[in-house]
């Protein structure tokens, strides 16, 4: 029992990122893209999982919210609002198909091999860093919490990127209205 | 084998990269298409919240969040150059965006 226990966070790692591997590959085989974008769902949830196994427990709301919610209802909505005869590719594969698996192979073997070979090292490992900050007066917040740590992170140092993500989405949301729009 | 390390996370990302760039190159249609990209954009998370752990810096968290709102524009903006063709073409196969060929 004590062997499971300590074994937990490398079975959970296996387990959702077989989950992962699986669920995507049904994205892109599925003819149906109502199944893909269930498929996708399952993707994104198991993602979320190992983001909660790496401590990132406001990344894994977000991803849950922002993916699961936000852009699968998208992707639902669209598949639903077109008509879905009309959505089946004629053939599986289309366009320069071996190129491109010969591509994918060869990507997954250069890089693969890189990354099974390079060693990182591990002394750096502090989870708690995720969860404390320190504020303008120099005090140190421990175990405030993962959220209000990303806030902390958020609204001070990347204040400007915040913004301008917040310009982009405006933007974005113009565009899409007027690309949506009925002439 | 019983610790998870960045390597396995960064192994993980690479499949799941390599996964969606051959959706985006084999399949025609542009849903597709669209889900594959969302898949390399989270391939992309996995491997800033792994190196986000790996150095205990909590910036990588911040930078996944960005990525995660780029994500969700492009989502909307894609969705809708997808309705404006269909209503066009009444159809979301690839092959038929044939404008801008010479």
């Amino acid at each position: 029992m004590d062997a499971l226990v300590a074994a937990g966070p490398a079975i959970l790692f296996y387990l959702f990122a077989a989950l992962a591997v699986i669920c995507a590959v049904g994205v892109v085989t599925m003819r149906n893209p109502m199944y893909g974008a269930l498929f996708l769902l399952g993707t994104f949830l198991s993602i979320a999982a190992l983001f909660l196994l790496r401590h990132a427990e406001f990344l894994a709301i977000v991803q849950i919210f922002v993916y699961g919610g936000g852009i699968m209802v998208l992707f639902l909505f669209v598949i639903m609002l077109v008509n879905l005869h009309r959505l089946r590719d004629t053939r599986m594969f289309g366009g320069p198909w071996p190129a491109v698996i010969v591509l994918a192979v060869l990507l997954l073997g250069l890089f693969g091999w890189v990354f099974v070979q390079a060693h990182f090292d591990k002394g750096l490992t502090q989870p708690e860093m995720f969860t404390s900050f320190i504020d303008q007066q120099g005090r140190l917040h421990e175990n405030a919490g993962n959220s209000q740590a990303v806030a902390w992170a958020l609204y001070t140092r990347n204040l400007l990127p915040f913004e301008i993500a917040s310009i982009f989405l405006l933007v974005a949301m113009i565009g899409a209205v007027v690309l949506g729009r009925r002439q | 084998m019983l610790e998870i390390t960045t390597n396995h996370y960064l192994v993980l990302s690479l499949l799941l990269f390599a996964i969606g760039l051959v959706g985006i190159a084999t399949r025609r249609n542009m849903i597709t298409v669209l889900m594959s990209i969302e898949l390399i954009l989270n391939s992309v998370n996995l491997n800033l919240i792994a190196f986000s752990y790996q150095h205990s810096d909590l910036t990588g968290q911040i930078f996944a969040i960005f990525t995660i709102t780029v994500a969700a524009g492009e989502a909307a903006v894609g969705l809708g150059i997808l309705i404006a063709f269909f209503r066009l073409r009444e159809t979301a196969n690839l092959d038929a965006a044939v404008e801008l060929k010479g």
